[in-house]
């Protein structure tokens, strides 16, 4: 299914499987940062409100 | 009703919160159009063989690098002209991901470097320029992240964008001068009897296109994330002195 | 402001720090290139321009944070701020002490240490010129980097990462100019281009320096 890259196969599948690799690294950090951030803003201004 | 309606945090909460799953939807489609068209349905090139391939990320990453540091520029001008919050946030929210940005694009040049002019890394002005904007990324995000004080931060880093702007185009002249490159010109030029050939060029704009969505949606997430983050801190401080 | 400057060179030759130690940082660093390098003249040679003008920069670079680090602890800084003479004038003036006191030496004492490299004799000159040119430029925005970093406890690292990548034109064009010189080739480019960079430095830098302190007074 892949197509014929020739003697360059390294080269090309090494600097997109890295290119994907790393965005998507930046793209899960972000996600994951962005729950995280969300969840404790929310718990924080739970709490505040209990406690008025 | 002015553009800058949105600078209020809470309008910017919305309206990203609206916008975010279309920029998301629009990212998916152009990458996937972008680099499926690209890896599987363009020729091999004369000289290049299937490393032309490469190109598809290689070209908008570099192009993301560039664009992102202006658009930080433009957001840190924006604060310290008008003050608003948001824009201060957005430039730290696209610091990370131009900073990773730079780094795919010297990777991947590296790697395409290898077995095209057989070495892995070449004093070139391109390439140099490009190292030198990287070392402006961890600098500028080495110093948001080392002032506590938010407003200062936001200040002084918008500041050193500036003043790195400038030295980051006078470092690419003064490259140019010190060594001329092996990298070939401009990939892309507006003159179409230069630029590439169609059958390359198309995929490649979807692939840009994709980029720059992907940098959109990257960074209205984080500078929601930031504004968040921001508001959190305030909580804790009011819980703190009550 | 020629008291504060006064009172700021007094304040290096006393205080021990900056003034001899960045020069016995000079000497150390050329000492130790042909340790990493080995001894033989020809390669000493051809890298002894580089090698002065990194060592130059680096010494440079070893006395910044001391600039307004002391000032900013004894709250000095803060009573500088509220005098009569603007803020932009302050800074100018610290940075041309830290020139008088780390910029000028260097100058003077690189023919020295370019003895030690067996620099060719035509390149003295052009070593002298382009460090006289080039070394103001890196105080004045080293100036700048001190005050991005005044407030922060640990700011001497994160100020080398601010600091050297705006040194990079600076670099390229003087060691340019030394290079080119020595080899008899033209000169004017690297030579306008210096000096474009440090005066172009001085008339704006001191700008940004300032405005840079009063946002960081401003929060304290």
């Amino acid at each position: 299914m892949i197509p014929d890259l020739g003697k360059y196969t390294v080269t090309v599948l090494a600097a997109w499987g890295l290119t994907l690799g790393l965005l998507a690294i930046l793209v899960a950090v972000s996600v994951w940062r962005a729950g995280q951030v969300k969840r404790t803003l929310q718990a924080q201004q739970e709490r505040m409100r209990k406690n008025g | 009703m002015s553009i800058w309606e949105y600078a209020n945090p809470v309008k910017f909460m919305q309206l990203s919160g609206r916008v975010q799953p279309w920029a998301w939807a629009l990212t998916g489609i152009s990458l996937a159009i972008g680099l499926v068209w690209g890896f599987f349905l363009t020729p091999d090139a004369e000289n290049f063989g299937a490393s032309v391939k490469v190109i598809y990320v290689h070209v908008p990453a570099a192009m993301m690098a560039i664009n992102i540091w202006g658009m930080m520029l433009v957001a840190s001008l924006i604060w310290l002209i008008r003050r608003h919050h948001v824009s201060a946030l957005a430039a730290r929210a696209a610091a990370s991901v131009g900073a990773v940005m730079t780094l795919i694009a010297l990777m991947t040049g590296a790697i395409w470097g290898q077995p095209m002019w057989g070495t892995w890394w070449a004093w070139d002005p391109r390439l140099t320029s490009f190292l030198i904007l990287f070392l402006f990324y961890l600098g500028y995000m080495a110093l948001w992240s080392a002032i506590e004080n938010a407003e200062a931060a936001a200040d002084l880093t918008s500041v050193l964008c500036l003043v790195g702007s400038v030295f980051a185009i006078l470092s690419r002249y003064a490259v140019n001068f010190w060594n001329q490159g092996l990298h070939q010109g401009a990939t892309l030029s507006l003159d179409a009897e230069q630029h590439i050939a169609n059958v390359y060029w198309v995929p490649l704009l979807f692939c840009i296109a994709g980029f720059m969505m992907l940098f959109v949606a990257l960074l209205l997430l984080r500078t929601r994330t930031e504004i968040r983050l921001r508001h959190l801190r305030a909580l804790e401080q009011r819980e703190r002195t009550a | 402001m020629r008291a504060l400057l006064l009172r700021d060179l007094r304040l290096a030759v006393r205080g021990g720090g900056g003034f001899g130690l960045g020069l016995v940082f000079f000497l150390i660093v050329v000492t130790l290139v042909p340790f990493g390098v080995g001894p033989e003249s020809g390669v000493l040679a051809r890298i002894a321009p580089g090698i002065l003008w990194l060592g130059a920069l680096l010494a440079c670079l070893l006395s910044l944070d001391r600039i307004f680090a002391l000032d900013h602890e004894d709250g000095t800084l803060d009573l500088l701020a509220t005098a009569p003479i603007p803020m932009e004038a302050v800074v100018a003036v610290k940075a041309l002490a830290h020139w008088i006191t780390t910029g000028a030496p260097l100058v003077v004492v690189a023919p020295v240490l370019a003895l030690l490299l067996h620099l060719p004799s035509e390149g003295y000159p052009w070593l002298v010129l382009s460090l006289a040119l080039g070394t103001p430029a890196l105080s004045v925005l080293g100036t700048f980097g001190a005050a991005l970093t005044v407030g922060l406890r640990r700011g001497g690292l994160l100020l080398s990462l601010l600091v050297l990548p705006l040194y990079i034109p600076t670099l390229i064009f003087g060691a340019e100019l030394m290079r080119r010189g020595m080899a008899g080739m033209a000169v004017q480019v690297p030579l306008l281009m210096l000096a474009g960079i440090t005066t172009a430095c001085i008339a704006v830098m001191p700008f940004a320096s300032a405005a840079v302190i009063r946002m960081n007074l401003r929060q304290s």
